[in-house]
């Protein structure tokens, strides 16, 4: 008997949500109003989650590491969000966007959460314009959308390239109505550093005030933990320089079981790396690769300007291996391809690991379309390229500049250097249906689960994730848990010791205290001699060379080695200075460092047990002749649930995955 | 409700501007009387205007909304300055303001406390005279004669020099007052505000220039 | 490496450090060597601090996130400009190719009596999340929202709200405002929202609770210089200003 229960409801995939939702017990408006929710990151998950459950009336806590909600990660993303609303009348439905979704995961993601997903995907777009998040527009006042890869639909809508930014400020908004009329309390420059259990059941956390260093006990009937992705263990990643794995990992030593952690989405676009100084990556949107073309040039070790190589010594390697989808081809493909002609030689730039992003060609179709909308005759080269660089403008402006702002480069002039870098992580705390993690009351939304993405993520499916599991699921499915909750509080009402009257004053929660500040301590005891941040880019190096875009069991091996022995070494010889109760980011920097070490070393382990190639996870000894990733479901159809059970020791836990509705089939973009 | 408009931020800014817009209006009339001094008749036609302004019941319940203007302008500005400081306690060491704004714009308080000045000698030249102390006579017409005193006045080169030197700040005191206004009133417009702008340099130029003329031209004699 | 013209700077840094809010803090001078023209400037403040960790100094506390420009989070005043040097630039997005070899650097916090100084370089601007408390948000809560395209919202308006809502609450406004007023921060939520159909219910009550909000942090009284929107990095316009006070005179007299 596995230990896992997914939970999903009985019944025809498209009735699954609307008659478990229906059927869910509720939670009266009295009894809410004494049930306490702890809501740890304040992105799209986590701002959506707390505001709506405020709504409800729950009493809400919210913490976030930075020094506003509004600063957490989702901010960055640039592209958009996808709804199956069909507003664009070309094919569109709930269904295209659930198959595409578990198309595009590689066939490793849970049917019916992707279906649900799939189902309230229109009501988020509702929901935010509804806030005022001002979304691109048609000249007739309606809705617009672009296309986006791994779809042949156009359902992606966009705020200019700051979608993210628009969609959390509009969650932002609607978290700081609650706080303003009292439902939500803020606790900002906070960062949790253990969840509290008793008896198993999650019952607060422990968090840090981040400015006065003062360890704080807070009581919750419920824990969402909505802390994001880890994709920082690679060191360079386009996450925000404090996304962490923290909160995340402390839950998972508590007894939450780690999803497939080895899937890991490396972005085909973002800016090369420049030299050693480089702290982070800066991502281009996908929704570039709509007017870019993809190419390098035809020769090898080609050291010409990519303005003076003719187009028939250009070769456009996604138009020419994958026709049916060209540049257009999902994340992980066109990541694959990039890293596969750059190690065979034909990389671009001074380091030799880029590859062009060209907008010649389509802004010289823009230019001959706007040259024709405004009656110009015979127009010459020049003017053509003047307005196409305005249309190309108006739709990447920030983006460009941006660019050039890091690269010193002007993009309308010569191709983008792009190459992939770490973006997203798929893996997280594995949950089931309702969004509950292996411990009772501890529940993971957005990034930080497991649950949509399969094996890789669709673009422009993150926001839709977040959002979808903040307004519209877990409004509901905590109900389920909280009303079993309701039941324990009236049975013990009477009960000297309930939790409920002791809350934080319970042992347990001493304890947990006294575990953290030992932490801390231990940290600034050390007084090694390196910093945390060289620990950091040393793990980083081990884990982009061994567990990155390709994999292999040797280098697998080595990695898992080699990190154990940065643990050891971390643990000798790190350097903390300052105290613990003041302002301290290097204090913060080295926990977190410290999780990120444990995780690199699980997501090498789940990488090597996973002998096939699917999705972000590329097995060098599982493709097929021309070089594309081959699957293995005979073997692996399954969520590997890891569970921590001592010092790099975990026990595998596989969650069968069942297809009844999809036809699993090898993936073909071609 | 309006109370508590005129205790914001907004709302003090607000009766700057309006008090403001009202002394660039004082202004206009101020400007458009002495102008008849460049008739070069003796003051003749000067000291139609004056008495007239000196003696209408209307002008003189003007004169004391002005007054109640100018004090409500001076006032809020001071009140409006010490709030400023308070919202920063502790200053930069290096500011690059010329980067970012106008070195009048940033210098408001001073071009006025330098008008101020100005004018608390400017009303003992003349307003006092003129209320108070009496004029030296009438003219041909009958008239007061307060073109005498301006005769007089001028005649002392340190006068004229602070006049035209105070022109200049009032004109700076202009550049940004008059379009500041229109912003702090809303009207900022894709269309209007260029036209605003251009006028309102126009007009502190134009006017303090004019201004400064009369002393300088009595002072050299060309208008006797 | 990369774009291939990078080249190496000396560098004097003066740096303001303060252990906390109610310290009093004082500059302090570094000398860096070697420091390349692609780095951003915040990965330059990375090579200091990792230089002063291994002479066993603490390392300059400074506020930083995503580091591409739209968190906001940073929040330098550089040579006596907030985010330094380049116009329309975050502190994280401005890279050391803008300085030049042998050039003393003046770091500060952004000063303002609402946003104390936390340590050195990083400040506490929780008066933002006040005022939008306060009611920069229309009242929907969710579930309640009618189908999206519903809502017709001509293309101008919607561009001209977008251009407002992307201000990135960062506080270079009022770092930059000689009376530390923040008029453009707050214009901005109340632009977005007036502009938009959905805004228009709670118009007048939003205005006036907003401004209210900002007043009581203690933020400075605007004169027009214009300094904020030269300096912001999204270019947020004076334009949105001018709004917010046509719309507070709106909702107090009619």
């Amino acid at each position: 008997m596995s230990k896992l229960d997914s939970k999903i409801p009985e019944g025809a995939i498209d009735q699954k949500w609307s008659k478990y939702r229906s059927t869910v017990h509720l939670v009266n408006p009295a009894n809410k109003r004494s049930l306490e929710v702890l809501v740890v990151g304040s992105g799209l998950a986590g701002a959506s989650a707390a505001s709506s459950l405020a709504e409800m009336g729950y009493k809400v806590k919210v913490f976030c590491f930075q020094d506003s909600p509004r600063r957490a990660h989702s901010i960055a993303a640039q592209g958009g969000i996808n709804a199956a609303k069909n507003y664009q009348n070309d094919g569109d439905s709930t269904y295209r966007l659930f198959y595409d979704t578990i198309k595009g995961g590689d066939y490793r993601a849970r049917e019916a959460n992707v279906h649900r997903l799939a189902e309230v995907s229109s009501n988020i777009i509702d929901q935010c314009v509804a806030q005022g998040v001002p979304l691109a527009r048609e000249y007739g006042g309606l809705l617009s959308n672009r296309s986006f890869g791994g779809t042949q639909v156009q359902r992606t809508f966009y705020a200019a390239g700051q979608t993210g930014q628009q969609l959390l400020l509009g969650a932002y908004s609607a978290l700081q109505r609650q706080v303003g009329m009292g439902a939500v309390e803020l606790c900002a420059r906070h960062e949790m550093l253990d969840v509290v259990t008793i008896d198993g059941v999650t019952r607060g956390i422990i968090a840090r005030n981040l400015i006065t260093g003062e360890m704080e006990k807070h009581f919750g009937h419920a824990v969402l933990l909505c802390t994001g992705g880890y994709g920082n263990v690679f060191y360079l990643s386009t996450n925000a320089m404090g996304s962490n794995v923290t909160a995340a990992w402390k839950a998972h030593k508590k007894g939450a079981f780690f999803g497939n952690p080895c899937y890991t989405q490396i972005h085909p676009t973002c800016i090369p790396v420049s030299g050693d100084h480089q702290s982070k990556l800066t991502l281009m949107s996908e929704s570039l690769r709509n007017d870019g073309r993809i190419w390098v040039p035809k020769k090898k070790d080609d050291n010409r300007k990519p303005t003076d190589i003719p187009e028939e010594e250009r070769d456009y390697y996604l138009e020419r291996r994958y026709p049916a989808f060209g540049n257009l081809v999902p994340r992980d493909v066109a990541s694959r391809g990039a890293k596969e002609r750059c190690d065979a030689g034909y990389g671009v730039g001074n380091s030799k690991m880029a590859v062009y992003l060209d907008f010649a060609f389509n802004t010289a179709r823009y230019g001959r379309t706007e040259a024709t909308k405004r009656n110009i005759q015979n127009p010459s080269q020049e003017e053509i390229m003047r307005l196409g660089k305005e249309v190309v403008k108006e739709k990447y402006g920030n983006l460009f500049d941006m660019y050039q702002q890091i690269t010193g480069e002007n993009p309308y002039e010569v191709p983008m250097r792009i190459y992939p870098a770490v973006h997203y992580t798929m893996g997280g705390l594995w949950v089931d249906y309702n969004l509950m993690t292996t411990v009772k009351g501890l529940y993971a939304l957005g990034e930080a689960n497991f649950s949509d993405h399969g094996a890789n993520r669709l673009g422009a499916s993150a926001l839709m994730q977040g959002l979808a599991d903040g307004y519209f699921v877990i409004p509901y499915t905590l109900g389920v848990y909280l009303s079993e909750e309701v039941s324990r509080m009236s049975a013990e009402k009477d009960k000297a010791d309930s939790i409920d009257k002791l809350k934080t004053k319970h042992p347990a929660f001493d304890a947990a205290l006294k575990e953290q500040t030992d932490l801390i301590n231990k940290f600034l005891n050390i007084k090694g001699t390196k910093s945390v941040e060289s620990f950091h880019k040393r793990l980083g190096l081990i884990m982009w060379n061994k567990c990155g875009m390709a994999r292999n069991k040797q280098g697998l091996t080595e990695a898992i080695a080699e990190i154990q022995a940065l643990r050891k070494e971390f643990w000798s010889d790190v350097r903390v200075l300052g105290s613990a109760d003041e302002f301290n980011p290097d204090l913060e920097k080295a926990g977190r460092v410290a999780d990120f070490i444990e995780l690199g070393e699980l997501m090498c382990k789940d990488a090597l047990h996973r002998e096939e190639s699917c999705g972000g996870h590329f097995r060098e000894e599982h493709q097929t002749e021309d070089g594309e990733a081959k699957r293995d479901d005979v073997n692996f159809a399954y969520v590997a649930a890891w569970e921590y059970k001592g010092e790099s020791n975990w026990e595998l836990n596989k969650e069968e995955l069942k297809y009844e509705n999809i036809k699993i089939a090898q993936r073909s973009y071609k | 409700m309006s109370q508590g408009f005129l205790k914001s931020s907004i709302g003090k800014k607000f009766v700057m501007g309006l008090t403001g817009l009202f002394l660039i209006t004082f202004l206009v009339v101020h400007c458009f009387i002495n102008c008849l001094i460049f008739f070069n008749d003796g003051g003749l036609t000067f000291n139609i205007g004056a008495d007239f302004m000196a003696h209408n019941w209307l002008i003189r319940a003007g004169e004391l909304v002005l007054f109640f203007g100018l004090i409500v302008h001076i006032i809020q500005a001071l009140l409006l300055t010490l709030e400023n400081k308070k919202a920063r306690p502790v200053g930069y060491a290096k500011i690059d303001g010329a980067a970012n704004s106008s070195w009048y714009s940033r210098s408001m308080g001073l071009l006025g406390t330098l008008l101020l000045i100005f004018l608390i000698i400017h009303l003992v030249h003349f307003w006092v005279k003129s209320r108070f102390t009496g004029l030296p006579g009438e003219d041909a017409n009958g008239n007061e004669n307060l073109y005498a005193v301006m005769q007089e006045t001028f005649k002392m080169a340190w006068v004229v020099v602070l006049y035209a030197l105070s022109m200049i700040s009032l004109s700076y005191h202009l550049l940004h007052g008059f379009q500041s206004a229109f912003q702090t009133l809303g009207l900022n417009h894709k269309v209007y505000t260029p036209i605003i702008k251009k006028v309102g340099i126009a007009f502190s130029i134009l006017i303090p220039f004019i201004f400064a003329l009369m002393p300088i031209l009595m002072f050299l004699g060309v208008i006797k | 490496m990369g774009s291939g013209h990078g080249t190496e700077l000396n560098l004097t840094l003066k740096v303001w450090r303060q252990k906390n809010t109610k310290a009093t803090g004082s500059f302090e001078t570094h000398q860096l060597t070697g420091i390349s023209t692609d780095m951003s400037f915040l990965e330059m403040f990375d090579v200091l601090n990792e230089k002063l960790i291994s002479e066993g100094k603490e390392a300059i506390a400074f506020d930083h996130d995503c580091r591409e420009g739209i968190c906001g989070m940073c929040s330098m005043y550089i040579n006596g400009r907030p985010h330094g040097p380049k116009q329309g630039v975050t502190t994280c997005q401005l890279h050391m190719r803008s300085f030049k070899n042998g050039d003393t650097i003046v770091v500060e916090p952004w000063r303002s009596a609402a946003f104390p100084v936390i340590k050195d370089l990083a400040v506490d601007r929780g008066a933002f999340d006040r005022i939008i408390a306060s009611g920069g948000y229309i009242s929907v809560n969710t579930g309640n929202a009618q189908d999206a395209n519903n809502i017709l919202i001509p293309k101008t308006d919607a561009d001209e709200s977008f251009g407002a809502a992307a201000c990135i609450g960062c506080g270079a406004c009022v770092a930059a405002c000689k009376n530390g007023s923040a008029m453009l921060f707050v214009s901005a939520k109340v632009s977005q929202l007036a502009l938009l159909p959905q805004g228009q219910v709670e118009r007048k009550e939003r205005v006036k609770k907003m401004v209210e909000a900002m007043d009581a942090e203690g933020f400075g009284n605007c004169t027009n210089t214009g300094a904020c929107e030269a300096e912001c990095p999204k270019g947020i316009s004076l334009e949105n200003i001018a709004r917010m006070n046509r719309e507070l005179m709106g909702a107090t007299f009619k």
